[in-house]
């Protein structure tokens, strides 16, 4: 039997457990996975929302340089094309991840982690890099509120992507000792959940900060 | 090697934190020595401490907000006595000091009080009423707990090391700015809500995803209690409000710590920008609390007068419709900001607008109450006080809520009057309420009827005489947080606020002996029954205290108050008497994660607030190496077998049995 064919053989993928959509006759409590997915989708929409804080303040001091460098004398779009590059490739081999667990396929898997990681390890070096440019210029946060606001959000994400290193690196040492659990594969949804909304984030800031910041 | 701190950060000039601090010290020091040399030691951490259970952690919640209810109390009393004082002198508090007061009263009232008494009460009922065994969450449920005390301990830690901020219970800035204040008060300030705040998030996380995905079979939506629909949109609020606060003093710290320009005066800083923020996390925040208060009423309302929630269908409405409106309606926090004249209209029309709801739901309890047999126990007296108050509450609010008008009362006393009317006569109240309803559930006795009572009426009569000469002086002109004052009109209001403040002590005085009196007298207050009220929902279909996986068997649901209509099918059919079939039940282990969590996350902050970075690294492995070992345990469930689960449920049904033909024979 192939792989494959053996994850679909517990029958019931996603764990529903014959869950009755209709409200009418409510089946009673949901499985553990779809509680864990949801209350994880939950816990994203409340970080986006702390993103939105950030994204509205930022929309706020976009013209208050004080004086200093604006957006569009900073940015490198080239530079920020080829990390959103990496972390939108990063996403796919998540995926491939994801699909690997799925099928319980471990080498797959942690080649896949091993490349999300590397990825993702390439797209801090370049923000990194970015910032450690910027700060050389004499444009580091403490210049005026535009680049506060600025460093406050790109560097928020950044800090989100190297906490998901972390995690990454911790579900590849978990699979590794123990296999693709089921606690263990709850976990993994959470963590692709978490670095995709990672990358719709990016997106919003690939376009507001950089597309429209770079306008002004 | 230790920061910025030093032997001065501790105020050897000032008697007053130093003698309190030392008090706090001495009788934490002797509860720990009772504990240990009792051997009561053992048995805390394993069955409370380290607790994943709902039941225990909403107990734990509510103890935490009991206790800080004190703490606030005392600086409210400190606060008033020395405004009656302070006419033509100094009085007794030095204005530093006394600045620092109002700040921690405000701070602690909101974050430590309110706040957890109400994700406390949440927590212990809400899987009970919806018929389920556990949070959807345990393990975070524990950790969002002790993060919470962790925010609670760094606050009272400020009193005897350093000093608590002096810039209100919001920190506007500029004020707040290192420029002007450059202590460490805005700091632990800062850190104990950030942390805090994120264990706020996760209890909303976990409760949000409880209503929504863990109900028993058939209790479909609108068959929920009320107070769980209010649970449900307190917590949205949550989800949704607190990343705000989260992000506004995370920009804050960055001012602070590093030099960022978010709202200060220089390189194009909007501080106004500040109040936006704050006022987007903060005017939700103020329904989070009211809104499970508003769900408390509504059960006992319907409990105590024999009749289902008139109305069930339009609260639910006026709920969520409250839910959405409040994230509309920040503006009104400061229309003397001058964002113009169409701004400040349709802010002060969607202020006004909230109050329609929240009038329906007056109504409502009005109406199920008309034709009812009202019961006038202690809970329902807390009912009834918190309609009267809460609707001069309101309508101080409609009246601020008009532009013009607010121009004259902002940051009065008028102000500080309206909103203690709706948060003592709403939430307050409601916790009182939902303290009183739902003690013997969590605990097995009733509490005292005549000491409640007495508490309430000494409470409810102190509430008036403190705050309506608060609303004479706010007319008068006085605005709110001075210190001392020469306007000799004011001060007769202000000595007979004083004295309410005295007879809420009574009244608080009086919950303590309640408290106190039916712990000694517990035996003959036992609740055997499980259901001491004649209650309606499922949380009086179990045991009191409910065992540790709350039902033996799952109930079904069929309707609205599910289990008034198991009663009167009993009553109808006369009580079943198969044995159920009981199955081994599958519960969560007990963890110690969350408090250790909280250990890092306390070592964490106060070495934030003190500069000492070495330690803010080796808090933050050591809380990041407690998830890892949390995610590495092999077992996290243990199994109650059949057997036991049967011995359990079947002495309870037996109480029940001998209960109910007692109750007919009688």
């Amino acid at each position: 039997m192939t792989d494959t064919a053996l994850a679909f053989t517990h029958g019931d993928p996603q764990q529903l457990r014959g869950m009755e959509t209709s409200n009418i006759a409510h089946g009673g409590p949901a499985p553990k996975r779809i509680v864990t997915g949801y209350g994880f989708w939950i816990f994203i929409l409340s970080d986006m929302i702390m993103f939105s804080a950030f994204f509205a303040t930022y929309a706020v001091l976009l013209g208050q340089t004080a004086g200093g460098p604006s957006g569009h004398e900073l940015f490198d779009l080239r530079n920020v094309a080829i990390e959103t590059g990496c972390l939108l490739l990063s996403s796919f081999t998540c995926g491939l991840a994801t699909i690997a667990a799925g099928v319980r396929n471990e080498r797959w898997f942690q080649a896949a982690m091993a490349v999300t990681c590397a990825l993702g390890l390439a797209f801090l070096a370049m923000e990194g890099r970015e910032f450690a440019d910027f700060v050389a210029r004499g444009a580091g946060p403490t210049r005026s509120a535009f680049l506060s606001a600025f460093f406050a959000l790109v560097g928020c994400h950044g800090m989100h992507v190297s906490a998901g290193i972390l995690w990454l690196l911790t579900m590849m040492a978990q699979v590794f000792a123990k296999g693709f659990r089921a606690d263990i594969l709850r976990r993994l949804l959470c963590f692709a959940l978490f670095w995709h909304a990672l990358d719709i984030i990016w997106v919003a800031v690939f376009s507001v900060v950089y597309l429209l910041g770079s306008a002004v | 090697m230790f920061g910025k701190l030093s032997w001065s950060a501790i105020p050897f000039d000032q008697p007053i934190p130093l003698v309190t601090g030392a008090v706090v010290l001495v009788a934490i020091l002797a509860v720990l020595v009772w504990v240990i040399a009792k051997g009561h030691l053992p048995y805390l951490w394993r069955e409370w401490i380290t607790s994943v259970d709902h039941k225990r952690i909403g107990v734990m919640y509510t103890l935490l907000a009991s206790v800080m209810l004190l703490r606030g109390f005392a600086d409210a009393i400190m606060m008033r006595a020395q405004q009656a004082l302070a006419y033509h002198s100094q009085g007794y508090l030095p204005p530093e000091h006394f600045n620092q007061i109002f700040s921690a009263h405000g701070t602690i009232m909101i974050f430590f009080v309110a706040t957890p008494f109400v994700i406390g009460l949440m927590n212990l009922v809400v899987p009970l009423q919806l018929g389920v065994r556990d949070v959807a969450f345990p393990t975070l449920n524990s950790v969002g707990f002790w993060l919470t005390a962790t925010g609670a301990l760094l606050v009272n830690i400020s009193l005897v090391i350093g000093e608590f901020a002096r810039t209100g219970w919001l920190p506007y800035p500029p004020l707040s700015e290192l420029t002007y204040s450059p202590g460490v008060g805005v700091d632990y300030y800062l850190w104990s809500l950030e942390i805090s705040g994120v264990g706020t998030l996760v209890a909303g996380i976990n409760l949000v995803t409880t209503v929504l995905k863990l109900r028993t079979r058939g209790m479909s939506y609108l068959r929920m209690p009320m107070f769980c629909w209010t649970t449900l949109a307190s917590n949205l609020l949550i989800v949704a409000a607190f990343p705000i606060l989260t992000a506004t003093l995370a920009m804050l710290i960055l001012d602070r710590y590093f030099g960022f320009h978010f709202f200060t005066n220089e390189a194009g800083g909007n501080v106004m920008m500040f109040m936006n923020l704050i006022w987007a996390w903060g005017h939700p925040e103020v329904y989070i609390l009211i809104l499970p208060a508003f769900g408390i009423f509504s059960e006992v309302v319907s409990t105590f007068s024999g009749k289902p929630l008139f109305g069930y269908r339009s609260m639910v409405l006026a709920t969520m419709a409250i839910c959405i409106i409040s994230f509309m309606v920040w503006l009104h926090h400061f229309f003397t900001m001058g964002a113009g004249p169409d701004v400040n209209a349709i802010f002060g029309i969607a202020s006004m607008i909230i109050a329609v709801p929240t009038g329906v739901k007056i109504y409502n309890w009005l109406f199920t109450m008309y034709g009812g047999r009202i019961r006038f126990t202690t809970p329902m007296m807390w009912s009834i006080g918190f309609m009267v108050t809460f609707i001069f509450g309101g309508l101080t609010g409609v009246l601020v809520a008009v532009p013009p008008a607010d121009f004259l009362l902002h940051n009065s006393l008028f102000l500080v009057a309206h909103f203690h009317n709706v948060i003592i006569g709403g939430v307050l109240f409601g916790a009182f309420a939902g303290y009183t309803y739902w003690f013997p559930k969590a605990f097995g006795f009733r509490l005292h009827e005549g000491l409640g009572k007495a508490a309430f009426w000494f409470w409810l009569v102190g509430f008036y005489v403190a705050f309506m000469p608060l609303y004479a002086v706010g007319f008068l002109g006085m605005t709110r947080r001075m210190q001392h004052y020469d306007v000799a009109e004011w001060r007769p209001w202000l000595i007979v606020a004083a004295g309410g403040a005295v007879l809420i002590l009574i009244g608080i005085v009086f919950q303590i002996l309640q408290l106190v009196v039916s712990i000694r007298h517990r035996a003959e207050l036992r609740d055997r029954t499980g259901d001491p009220w004649d209650g309606r929902s499922l949380e009086w279909a179990t045991a009191s205290p409910p065992p540790v996986f709350n039902f033996a068997i799952m109930p079904d649901v069929s309707g609205e108050d599910a289990y008034w209509a198991m009663k009167v099918r009993a009553k109808q059919q006369g009580l079943q008497s198969s044995e159920p079939d009981y199955r081994d039940v599958e519960m969560p282990r007990n963890s110690p994660t969350g408090v250790v969590c909280a250990f890092f996350a306390t070592i964490m902050g106060f070495a934030l607030i003190w500069h000492i970075w070495w330690m803010v690294a080796a808090g933050g492995v050591g809380a990041f190496a407690t998830f890892v070992a949390f995610a590495w345990r092999d077992h996290d469930e243990y199994v109650i077998p059949t057997a036991e689960v049967a011995r359990i449920d079947r002495a309870n049904l037996e109480q029940r049995r001998a209960a109910l033909s007692l109750a007919g024979s009688a």
